[in-house]
């Protein structure tokens, strides 16, 4: 398939101006006549579907959780980033620009990058003037925090609770919307398959969670704002209920998945205790700015780590990487942690840690700046794992926390399924191979408050719409398809349970498309996942019935999807041979262990189209130009 | 280490509910409350039988979705803490946990733990919002907020709507939830222009769910897992009393409880 991207011609400075020109309008009278539905409720999601029905559209939103308010954007922590230059300290929309392209390591679309830098300023506007009760300066101003992989202060933040502050600010400009009567909140529903006529995504079909009632729901434009895919892994610190299910059923009906093997390691987590554990743990990046990362020299030191002298302890980071220290960006510093402990020499029970000290800060600063800095995440710390980090060095380990691929999206955030739009984490298109710290909270928000209003608005002025309804044959396809899903779900009665699927294929895909992968690795776990399909779909056991609140059969669902999911993500990761940000392929690397991109080789978005169950999928590539950044191997030597 | 946990079982809201006892096995200290209800669940599949449904998502106590009473305490007996962030070492071997669902009028039940909270969504609607459209938004330092003032805004701002409040107060009061978000917006300078309709709105449909009233008894605050303060309370009282003597605003608009959940009798 040709992928269009449809940038704007001229330069990149005015891309976004002359789109907005160029859209067609739809005339306020007639706003109301047309329904849009979102999925998804979290900062993409709510912005949107609030942002659409203060246009006056008539707009429809989905979450599976009991409220808006639940959706997983509640839990980013450090901050987003804007290019206000508030401390003058030489930030610019360039700049941001510039460090995105060049964090993600050259593999986005540079005038989609150019495009959230401009709306970065308008999103603080917007949050301040909703009540988000940013951090201040004690005279009043906005204050801003360092964060990975730049040189200016540009994060705004709310204590260690941005996410839930931004998204509380999304979901009340949603409920005021509901109160006007311009939003229906569904709130229990999912969606469970798209409904495309036509070649146009014209509905989806839901399941009301607590009657297992399916419906249909028609519309003229569908956004899809479902988050991303790191469940996959089982293991992330995804909320639990985050699935690729929305996605990649649209997925089947003719969307293209892009880059789905790009994502994100976050270096430091909680790590894991045990067989039971449900669910990984971050600790913000900003304790990097005072902690010291090490391990002990000698493999398999079982000292206590007071009583291993400074000279035997090994500050991987500082050794290897002088200039960035125990800052480098995410991969780089998931990466060298893995190494050390593929080395035996991990920490903890299980040996699959490292240490963060923080002994040398607290002398130099006291204890009483540590805690002022970070005594939330040192308590959260301390009540998971009941040690005392003031004293005892944190254990931390990496942990599977954002996915940079998703569904492929034009410059529009139009999927190619006409009418299917993709905003957030679903989407593919900012952060290429790396996703730099607060650039997630940005780009849901820029989605969802700033672009998709309008590019929705001109595909409804632009596109002959006719009139549907339930009983068009296209619908009632559609619906028994999904019905014939969950009976077979629920007929199979076999003898393992969902989860155990879901922690087996967890476990594949974070030992061959984790942090490092090998092209013989992913062979290896593509033939294990489809023999795990094969044996989920004949001996998984989901009790009770379709007619009200399974959470056995929702994540029936879900894993069945990851199982498809994990997959393609595989054969991409084996299909691109090179490593770039998040993606280390073990056969492209410099001499010094570094990832080696192939430019040459490699320069596109790799969109995957889906063919069948068995077939294997077709491959569309979007090449990728650099006309404003540089292109260099990043180093941080 | 060994529990047994006694667990409300219910199927749906018709239907009687009750105590089922399950001994739980291999409690490793470091397992979370959830974690916990998880292990059970899968012997539970294992054995044919439909796992209790308990709510959850992020399990990292910010999303709110979680809760249940433990032994009679919302979120359980760590202070400032979620459900899902309980960890099993705080409590003993051989002891016994009876965990039931928030019980509130306000708060039918759907099955076993899980309960519909969305007249808390309800009472967000009626006015816990700055009426302010993408576009129109001034720079974001044109209006100085002070330090303390912020502060404060975010120590409210902080609830995460899990409805511990609500299950832990005897009143099944709601005051301790709708007195943060109007002492969060209406100690900013943005919220200002609409502190008394937000005021009269809120409480208003406060007071069409079948919450209970506030009698300033205070085991709110002692539940709530982010530790909102009493005096948010005050705050909403002092708001409401100051808009309706001020009647600078008679728009007051509250909608029907809903409760059902059944597609077909939705609108």
């Amino acid at each position: 398939m040709k992928l269009d991207a449809k940038i704007p011609s001229g330069p990149i400075e005015q891309a976004w101006d002359k789109a907005r020109f160029d859209m067609k309008l739809v005339n306020p009278a007639n706003k109301r006549k047309h329904t849009v539905l979102v999925i998804g409720s979290g900062l993409a999601g709510a912005s949107a579907a609030a942002s659409m029905g203060e246009l006056g559209y008539n707009v429809r939103c989905f979450c599976f959780q009991d409220s808006p308010r639940r959706a997983h954007s509640i839990a980013a922590q450090g901050g987003i980033n804007a290019a206000k230059n508030y401390q003058n300290d030489g930030d610019s929309i360039y700049r941001l620009f510039y460090d995105t392209v060049k964090g993600g390591d050259f593999r986005s679309r540079e005038a989609n990058v150019y495009r959230l830098a401009q709306n970065s300023l308008n999103i603080i506007d917007q949050c301040v003037a909703q009540g988000v009760p940013f951090a201040r300066e004690y005279g009043g101003a906005l204050t801003n925090r360092s964060f990975g992989g730049a040189q200016v202060s540009r994060t705004f933040y709310a204590r260690g609770q941005t996410g839930q502050q931004l998204l509380l600010g999304a979901y009340q400009a949603l409920e005021r919307q509901v109160q006007a009567g311009t939003v229906t909140m569904f709130p229990r529903t999912e969606m469970l398959d798209l409904i495309v006529i036509d070649g146009q995504a014209r509905g989806i079909v839901t399941r009301n969670l607590v009657t297992g009632e399916l419906n249909v729901h028609i519309g003229d434009a569908v956004v899809l704002a479902s988050g991303g895919y790191g469940n996959v892994y089982y293991l992330s610190t995804n909320a639990k209920g985050s699935n690729v299910t929305a996605s990649w059923r649209a997925h089947k009906r003719g969307a293209l998945f892009a880059n789905p093997c790009f994502t994100q390691i976050h270096p430091t987590c909680i790590p894991v205790s045990g067989d039971y554990q449900s669910k990984l743990t971050l600790m913000s990046e900003s304790l990097r700015n005072d902690g010291r990362i090490w391990v002990p020299k000698q493999k398999g030191d079982k000292r206590r780590p007071d009583q291993i002298p400074a000279d035997e302890r090994d500050y991987y980071l500082e050794r290897r990487y002088p200039s960035f220290g125990n800052l480098v960006p995410r991969d780089v510093a998931s990466r060298n942690a893995k190494h050390v402990c593929d080395e035996g020499r991990g920490v903890g029970e299980t040996g699959l840690g490292v240490y963060l000290d923080f002994s040398d800060a607290i002398q130099r600063l006291g204890e009483h700046v540590i805690r002022e800095r970070y005594g939330n995440l040192f308590d959260m710390y301390q009540r998971i794992t009941d040690e005392d980090p003031y004293k005892v060095p944190m254990r931390i380990y990496p942990a599977i926390h954002y996915t940079m691929g998703g569904l492929w999206v034009d410059y529009y955030l139009q999927s190619t399924i006409p009418g299917l739009f993709v905003a957030g984490e679903a989407n593919f298109s900012d952060h290429g191979a790396n996703r730099l710290g607060a650039s997630a909270l940005m780009q849901g928000l820029s989605d969802g408050y700033f672009i998709i209003p309008y590019t929705v608005g001109n595909y409804i002025a632009t596109s002959k719409l006719d009139k549907v309804d339930d009983s068009h044959p296209a619908v009632q396809q559609v619906v028994s398809e999904v019905q014939q899903g969950i009976t077979s779900l629920l007929s199979i009665k076999g003898k393992r349970t969902v989860d155990s699927f879901h922690r087996e294929l967890g476990k594949i895909m974070w030992d061959e498309c984790g942090m490092s992968r090998t092209a013989q690795g992913l062979e290896k776990a593509i033939g294990q996942i489809r023999q795990l399909r094969e044996e989920f779909w004949q001996n998984v056991t989901v009790p009770g019935s379709g007619d009200d609140l399974n959470q056995s059969l929702e994540k029936a669902g879900r894993v069945a999807d990851f199982l498809e999911l994990g997959e393609l993500m595989c054969i991409d990761a084996r299909d691109r041979n090179e490593s770039c940000g998040g993606h280390f392929r073990e056969e492209s690397q410099t001499a010094d262990g570094e990832a080696q991109r192939d430019d040459e080789n490699y320069s596109y978005v790799a969109a995957w189209g889906y063919t069948g169950p068995d077939s294997a999928p077709a491959l569309s590539k979007e090449p990728l130009e650099f006309k404003y950044v540089y292109r260099s191997q990043r180093s941080y030597k | 280490m060994k529990l047994t946990l006694k667990i409300w079982r219910q199927k749906n809201r018709d239907e009687k509910g009750r105590f089922f006892t399950y001994p739980v096995e291999n409690v490793n200290p470091e397992m979370s409350m959830l974690e916990c209800l998880d292990v059970l669940n899968e012997s539970l599949i294992e054995r044919g039988e439909e796992p209790v449904a308990f709510e959850h998502d992020c399990r990292e106590g910010i999303c709110g979705s979680c809760g249940f009473m433990i032994n009679g305490v919302a979120h359980g007996p760590q202070s400032a803490t979620t459900a899902c962030q309980l960890t099993m070492r705080h409590f003993k071997d051989g002891q016994e946990l009876t965990i039931e669902p928030w019980r509130a009028a306000a708060f039918p039940l759907i099955k076993d733990l899980v309960v519909d909270r969305r007249a808390l969504d309800r009472i967000i609607q009626a006015g816990g919002y700055i009426s302010v459209s993408t576009g129109n938004a001034p720079d974001g330092n044109n209006i100085p907020v002070g330090k303390d003032i912020a502060d404060r805004a975010m120590d409210a701002a902080a609830c995460i709507g899990c409805g511990a409040c609500v299950a832990a107060c005897p009143n099944a009061s709601a005051a301790l939830f709708t007195g943060a978000k109007i002492s969060h917006l209406g100690i900013l300078p943005q919220g200002k222009p609409e502190q008394d309709r937000r005021a009269l709105s809120m409480v208003a449909q406060m007071n069409t769910e079948p919450f209970g009233s506030c009698t300033n008894i205070g085991e709110c605050t002692a539940a709530c897992p982010k530790e909102i303060p009493l005096e948010v309370i005050a705050t909403m009282n002092r708001d409401y009393r100051g808009a309706t003597c001020r009647k600078r605003d008679d728009l007051v608009q509250v909608v029907a409880p809903v409760t059902g959940w059944s597609s077909s009798s939705k609108s």
